[in-house]
């Protein structure tokens, strides 16, 4: 598998205080990769320097070999990069279908349009990726009464319009109950192999995370301590004292 | 030497008064998120209440007790106007608080014309401080020197008040965020009420130590509040001493200003103003504004949608009767009705880039007075023709919207809507101060239209087909993939750029297009009146488009064209009266109150709670 995604000695310090210490790793295509660690370890920090909301203090971020470092975030979207953000960013003065047709306006670059009537352009496709998420039953609803798990599926939907090649998902299942979250991340799976696209997440329940991550990082204080698949990750010793030594994250996870 | 110290010395004794009333702005907006436009007013009743109770008490000590005694008085003036008008509408969408309180300005201007009279009051000289001091043989007004003394005491007393009482930990807390403060069981309704009061307070001391210096008169109010509005951005908002330094950089430079470059003083504040927003967006000593601080107030915006057939019918229906309209009604009326069109499509144009965009702009009457100057300067000074000149207008306004535009999308909220504020009052001061282009405030006239459209019938029917025509081009864009994009921006500007959407260029667009809408109500109205004046482009002018606007409901379509037909309407028949001001003013205060969000948006939720009575009826 050629990689699709490579961060080279990240890193973000903020008044001297490092949130992200020089960390490199790649993704590869059609994988879908877990980026894991405890609160406060720089995951956030992390995947908003990959796609653009945060500018590195230092290192390199590459796409397909391409050097995206400090790009805007419009461009990196543009080059076939999908995010959602651990608090939703929905629009809430329009309707669940109008927010993803305003992803599929900008997706066919129909954004300087003046003549069309926007809540009729791409309704058809922005139905389909709806039911790919099981929403179409409140497509006409105003966004701004959805359930915050609805919300989450809703920006998955977004997420999925330009067709991205890759996907970072930021807590993709945080404030879900727990069924809910298995079977969100379960939609993820279905689609990283029907599409064969590369997703990078970060989530708090290890449930999910070992139940369907084929690789896992774990971030802890700003540094990459493994990188490898789930057996890796659960052997290693120094996984073990950060999240069983500490005692916190596995019964976080439980009670959240 | 011995004068640019005495200049200086000048300067510092003016920023007393100055800083006094900005302080109580930024303490009013800090706490209350109000931008209280009626803030001059209190520092006007401050200087006729002063004046009174000097009057009344003798001596040294009744001077000094009658200052002390005015703030209070004010204040308790302030505490009252929070409780009655501006406690009911907290929840009201943001800004729109400001409507109210211009409502209060215009009763506090009738009610001070009514109990002290239209003359010009002089102050009372200071006991004990009537004469000069020599300083480096320049004479310098004693009470000049007493007000420097007094400002640093004030920061002072105003610092220690902020920072190490109880009453200042809870007005920092709010400031920060208020809705935390009221989860820790704080009555935020009396800090609110006090706060507002306390600011209130120090605008009346600032008007009535002023004094000695100015006096009193009925236009003090407005010719303050564009300099408060200054000095509390430039220093950031919520920083005391943050408008401490600005009130001496402004009153300094306006001393120097007078002496050497007299032409300059209009539009000096701006300039500084404009120039420390573009370097520091936020102020001297303002901190950012995290977007989504201070929450969504009231309900969100539903989802749009363009008329249905029976909103389709109405607005045919009642075109068709405008069309008719000069089968039947008298001249006047047809009159009123293009004074309603040009004022219908300026408020849309403003509603376009505020509703659909959220970015309040203060001075949009640069686009409209732009676009009235542009064509009236081409026919008064190179006899253009007059399809040619009006074709000019929104060309004009457009181009200028481009360049005022491309400093002010960097900047947010506030400090957006007093950037483009700053830059409404350079070319406010352009058109008053350029006498040998524009003819200052003799202004232009005998710009009349062309022959075939010389008369009421013509011009009504093309003013009717223009102006309509611009605000359906308006809402047809709101409903297009841009007004979709814009509306992205506005909702969420993090979401919008990670899908792709280049918000910035998005809201210069739109800002532009704003701009060419309001230049071409600005060459409709100057080819209706036949003349254009620096009044065009005043601050009243972008104030009376957004008041419109809120009035009429920021989150409906149509507000903005209603807002503006009722205004104009009723101001048509108020304005017969002696004191009509009052009456307008206490209309809109009602309007606020019983009207939150504000008239379509009201009518809409009553029709809406109709409705489902009436479903459940037929359940």
């Amino acid at each position: 598998m050629t990689e699709i995604l490579r961060a080279e000695s990240l890193r973000k310090s903020y008044d001297g205080f490092l949130a992200v210490d020089g960390i490199s790793f790649s993704v590869r295509e059609g994988e879908l990769k877990a980026l894991i660690g405890p609160n406060g370890a720089g995951k956030s920090t992390c995947f908003n320097m990959l796609t653009g909301q945060l500018k590195p203090t230092a290192g390199e971020v590459y796409l397909r070999g391409a050097r995206i470092t400090g790009r805007p975030p419009r461009e990196i979207w543009r080059m076939g990069v999908g995010r959602t953000f651990q608090i939703t960013g929905t629009y809430r003065s329009m309707s669940v279908i109008e927010n993803v047709q305003m992803a599929l306006i900008s997706h066919h670059r129909r954004l300087f349009s003046f003549g069309p009537r926007a809540w009729k352009l791409y309704r058809g496709e922005a139905l389909e990726f709806l039911r790919t998420v099981s929403l179409e039953d409140q497509a006409d609803r105003p966004c701004s009464v959805l359930a915050y798990g609805d919300l989450k599926r809703l920006e998955l939907a977004i997420a999925l319009c330009h067709r991205p090649r890759l996907l970072l998902m930021d807590e993709p299942t945080a404030g879900m109950a727990p069924s809910a979250r298995i079977e969100l991340m379960q939609l993820v799976a279905d689609i990283v192999r029907d599409q064969g696209l590369s997703v990078l997440f970060t989530e708090h329940d290890m449930d999910v995370v070992f139940a369907h991550a084929h690789h896992i990082m774990v971030l802890n204080r700003g540094a990459l301590i493994a990188d490898g698949s789930a057996d890796e990750v659960r052997r290693d010793p120094r996984v073990q004292e950060v999240y069983l030594g500490g005692g916190t994250l596995f019964k976080e996870a439980g009670d959240a | 030497m011995a004068f640019y110290i005495a200049l200086f010395l000048t300067g510092l004794a003016n920023a007393a008064a100055l800083f006094l009333v900005a302080s109580g702005l930024s303490l009013i907006f800090g706490v209350t998120r109000i931008v209280n436009f009626a803030h001059g007013s209190f520092y006007m009743l401050g200087a006729f209440i002063g004046v009174t109770l000097m009057q009344v008490l003798p001596g040294a000590v009744g001077f000094w007790g009658a200052i002390a005694l005015t703030g209070l008085a004010v204040g308790l003036i302030g505490a009252l106007v929070e409780i009655v008008v501006l406690r009911r509408i907290y929840r009201a969408p943001e800004l729109f608080q400001l409507v109210a309180t211009f409502g209060v300005i215009l009763v506090i201007q009738d009610l001070a014309l009514m109990i002290w009279g239209a003359e010009d009051r002089l102050g009372p000289r200071a006991p004990g401080l009537r004469g000069v001091w020599r300083i480096f043989g320049e004479p310098v007004p004693k009470y000049d020197i007493a007000l420097i003394a007094i400002t640093p005491v004030i920061l002072l007393a105003l610092w220690y008040l902020i920072t190490r009482t109880r009453l200042g930990i809870l007005v920092r807390a709010a400031t920060q965020d208020r809705e935390m403060v009221g989860a820790l069981g704080v009555n935020q309704a009396w800090l609110f009420t006090g706060v507002f009061g306390l600011g209130s307070a120090l605008a009346g001391w600032g008007g009535a130590l002023q004094l000695p210096k100015g006096g009193a008169d009925l236009l003090m109010d407005f010719n303050i509040i564009g300099a408060v509005f200054v000095v509390v951005v430039i220093g950031g908002m919520g920083s005391l001493p943050g408008a401490f330094i600005a009130a001496v950089l402004i009153s300094v430079l306006n001393a120097f200003g007078v002496a050497f470059l007299p032409q300059s003083t209009l539009v000096l504040m701006f300039v500084v103003m404009a120039a420390v927003l573009i370097v520091r967006p936020y102020g001297l000593l303002g901190r950012e504004e995290v977007a989504g601080e201070h929450g969504q107030v009231g309900a969100p915006e539903t989802p749009i949608r363009p008329y249905g057939p029976r909103g389709m019918a109405l607005t045919t229906l009642l075109l068709a009767l405008l069309a008719a309209l000069p089968g039947f009604a008298e001249p006047f009326v047809l009159t009123l009705v293009i004074d309603i069109v040009v004022f219908a499509l300026f408020a849309a144009s403003l509603h376009f880039i505020l509703g659909t965009g959220g970015m309040v702009s203060f001075g949009h009457a640069a686009f409209f007075g732009g676009g009235a100057y542009a064509a009236a300067l081409l026919v008064f000074h190179t006899e253009t023709p007059m399809e040619l000149a009006f074709l000019f207008a929104p060309l004009a306004a457009g181009l200028l919207a481009l360049a005022i535009g491309w400093f002010c999308i960097r900047l947010s909220g506030v400090y957006f809507a007093m950037l483009t504020l700053a830059f409404s009052q350079l070319v406010w001061s352009l058109a008053f101060q350029w006498r040998s282009v524009t003819r200052g405030d003799d202004g232009l006239i005998n710009i009349w239209p062309a022959d075939w459209l010389n008369g009421p019938l013509p011009y009504y029917y093309f003013t009717l087909i223009l102006g309509v025509g611009g605000i359906l081009t308006l809402r047809h864009i709101i409903h297009s993939p841009f007004g979709y994009a814009l509306r992205a921006g506005r909702d969420s500007p993090r979401q919008a750029e990670a899908m792709g959407i280049d918000v910035r260029r998005v809201q210069l667009v739109a800002f532009v297009l704003a701009g060419m809408m309001a230049g071409l109500a600005g060459g409709l109205f100057v080819f209706s009146k036949g003349s254009v004046f620096p009044t065009e482009l005043e601050i009243a002018k972008s104030f009376d488009a957004l008041i419109v606007v809120f009035l009429g409901g920021v989150k409906t379509l149509a507000g903005g064209v209603v807002g503006a037909s009722f205004l104009t309407s009723v101001e048509h028949w108020l304005t017969r009266l002696e004191y009509w001001r009052l009456l307008l003013g206490l209309v809109i205060i009602a309007l606020v109150i019983l009207m939150p969000e504000g008239i379509v948006g009201t009518l809409r939720r009553l029709a809406l709670r109709l409705r489902r009575s009436d479903e459940e009826v037929s359940r």
